[in-house]
């Protein structure tokens, strides 16, 4: 058992959602359940190998150093709440 | 016209061209058949508004015989994870109920560029994350297949691409897109009995397409047979600059190639997809598969990918580490949910408690701990470089073999409400899909025949990357020989 209350709590704080009880008493079986599970990894020799961050084996493509342009209004249309071009969040500074 | 249930793309273009049936006819037909079987939940959305639209501009350009597109007056649904401006897209998640992208996907973009038309947005598990389209805010989706053992009981059609796979084996649209992260196409065409093809990682733009593993997600059609799944990727795959991984290799002419065979192909057969839990009906009809490709002169060479068994926990760790991170964009601040705080940490976590499901959650978790400070090397970069070991062993396999022909999932279709109590036992279901997503592989799933309840199984043929067009022939030859279509009837 890797994962105790303490642990999900943590992962539960970084991740940024609110966890009942339940929730968080479920999950930790279930993340030790599968970190269990991936722990058999650790039986594969990887000391010579080089991690694979992406399959794509293409050139970055540039593009243009030109503004593009968006419609304010656009990126507001999904706001949950907005007031003149701005989008509201609550207060951060006390 | 009696049976345009039956039609596929190609037959519908040739009634189309020769004027035996308008667009519009075709579409309000699909309206129809919509309507009627709701109770699959196969749409999130409908668009018949925008379908009468876009049918009457494909009739307006058959009538003037200019400009038809690959895909011109074809009705069909769209995974509700591609951004369509101005059309609510969910992702099938309660965060973003009410979205309404102000922007195309570039998929989306090539199928109306073409000449396609847009039925609805279609069901899926929540951010493309399930195998059994159980995890969506919006309601499972049931498969149209029947055990003729229990013909009440009520099937999955497989996910994450669950309701394009049901609308399609419904006939409720000619054909569907899917994405696959790890399976997502091929997996639900193989529980729906229909084509499911992912290509190479890169053919098709990601632009618009909402994230789940951005290193793994490619989108793909979702068709009836071999042939219309060759149309259909022509018109969704393009170079995108919008898209920084985005190929700039040929788009070769798929259709044209689909029916050259397989002669002197040298198909692999690897030992180690015999899996625990693999069926034996599914296991006989990988057999008749490799017998099949044999009788039209492909060459069988056993070949070896011995990482197989590493894949499946190297995924649940890549894809959940690259969810965690896509999916920390949806904080309630600048669209979709938001729910009250007190403050702005609260916010966030009020949100997204209340925002995501019991799955998304769980991988967001998986994810964020695989990350963590202190356990990066030992689960994140560790699976990283079991990436390359899966990724050589394919390399080295191909220096024998031009294709690799393998069952695309254990079993088939189950009840709505099994292997829900396991998160591992639903991840098993993608054990044989996984190794290809990892590798970036193109693999596609044809249905191959029926086991002895009488659903579909499915192979799948994986190839080099950028060779679809060895996919495709390979499975049209099992297309045929299997005669799916007609034991379907």
């Amino acid at each position: 058992m890797s994962i105790d209350n303490s642990v999900v709590k943590k992962i539960a704080n970084l991740s940024k959602i609110n966890l009942s009880e339940k929730e968080s008493e479920n999950l930790k079986h279930e993340l030790n359940k599968i970190l269990d599970w991936v722990d058999d990894l650790k039986k594969v020799d990887t000391k010579m190998v080089e991690p694979m961050l992406s399959v794509f084996n293409e050139n970055m493509k540039m593009r243009d150093d030109k503004v593009e342009l968006t419609n304010t209004d656009e990126i507001l249309s999904n706001a949950p709440d907005k007031k003149e071009n701005f989008f509201v969040v609550p207060k951060v500074i006390e | 016209m009696s049976n345009l249930s039956d039609l596929t793309i190609s037959q519908a273009k040739e009634l189309l061209l020769n004027r035996s049936i308008s667009s519009v006819e075709l579409t309000k037909f699909f309206f129809d058949k919509i309507s009627n079987f709701k109770n699959l939940n196969c749409f999130i959305t409908e668009t018949f508004d925008q379908a009468l639209k876009m049918s009457k501009i494909s009739d307006e350009k058959y009538k003037l015989k200019k400009d038809i597109g690959l895909m011109e007056g074809i009705p069909i649904g769209m995974k509700d994870l591609f951004c369509t401006n101005q059309i609510k897209t969910t992702a099938g998640s309660k965060i973003l109920k009410n979205f309404i992208p102000f922007y195309e996907s570039t998929v989306s973009k090539n199928l109306w560029e073409e000449g396609a038309v847009l039925l609805g947005k279609t069901n899926l598990d929540e951010f493309a994350m399930g195998s059994a389209n159980t995890t969506s805010f919006f309601g499972n989706v049931v498969n149209p297949w029947k055990s003729k053992n229990d013909i009440d009981k009520k099937l999955v059609p497989g996910g994450s691409s669950g309701g394009s796979a049901s609308a399609v084996a419904a006939d409720l649209c000619l054909a569907a897109t899917g994405s696959d992260t790890g399976g997502s196409i091929r997996q639900p065409a193989s529980f729906c009995g229909l084509v499911g093809m992912k290509p190479t990682y890169g053919r098709c733009s990601r632009f618009g397409m909402i994230a789940f593993a951005s290193s793994l997600d490619q989108a793909g059609p979702i068709t009836k047979d071999v042939l219309d799944s060759s149309i259909m990727l022509k018109s969704m795959c393009s170079y995108d600059k919008k898209d920084s991984t985005s190929s700039k290799m040929e788009i070769p002419d798929f259709p044209k190639i689909v029916k050259l065979g397989v002669k002197g192909i040298r198909v692999g057969i690897p030992d180690e997809y015999i899996v625990d839990g693999l069926n034996s009906n599914v296991n006989d009809n990988w057999q008749k598969g490799i017998e099949w490709l044999k009788s039209e002169g492909a060459e069988i060479i056993e070949i070896n990918l011995p990482h197989t068994q590493s894949a499946l926990p190297t995924y649940y760790i890549l894809a959940p580490a690259e969810a965690s991170a896509n999916l920390a964009r949806y904080d309630g601040i600048r669209f979709g949910l938001r729910e009250i705080g007190k403050d702005l940490d609260e916010v966030y976590k009020n949100t997204r408690a209340s925002g995501f499901g019991n799955e998304v959650k769980r991988r967001i978790m998986i994810g964020t701990y695989v990350l963590s400070a202190g356990y990066y090397d030992a689960y994140y970069l560790k699976a990283l470089k079991v990436r390359k070991l899966i990724s050589d062993d394919f390399s080295k396999a191909f220096e024998k073999c031009d294709c690799i022909l393998t069952p695309t999932t254990p079993g088939v279709a189950f009840g709505i409400g099994e292997k829900q109590d396991d998160p591992l036992e639903m991840y098993l279901n993608d054990v044989l899909t996984v190794p290809a997503s990892l590798a970036g592989l193109p693999a596609i799933s044809v249905p191959s025949g029926l086991n002895d309840e009488g659903l579909p199984i499915g192979l799948q043929i994986v190839a080099r990357p950028f060779d679809e067009e060895t996919c495709f022939k390979a499975a049209f030859v099992i297309e045929q020989l299997s005669n799916f279509n007609k034991l379907k009837n």
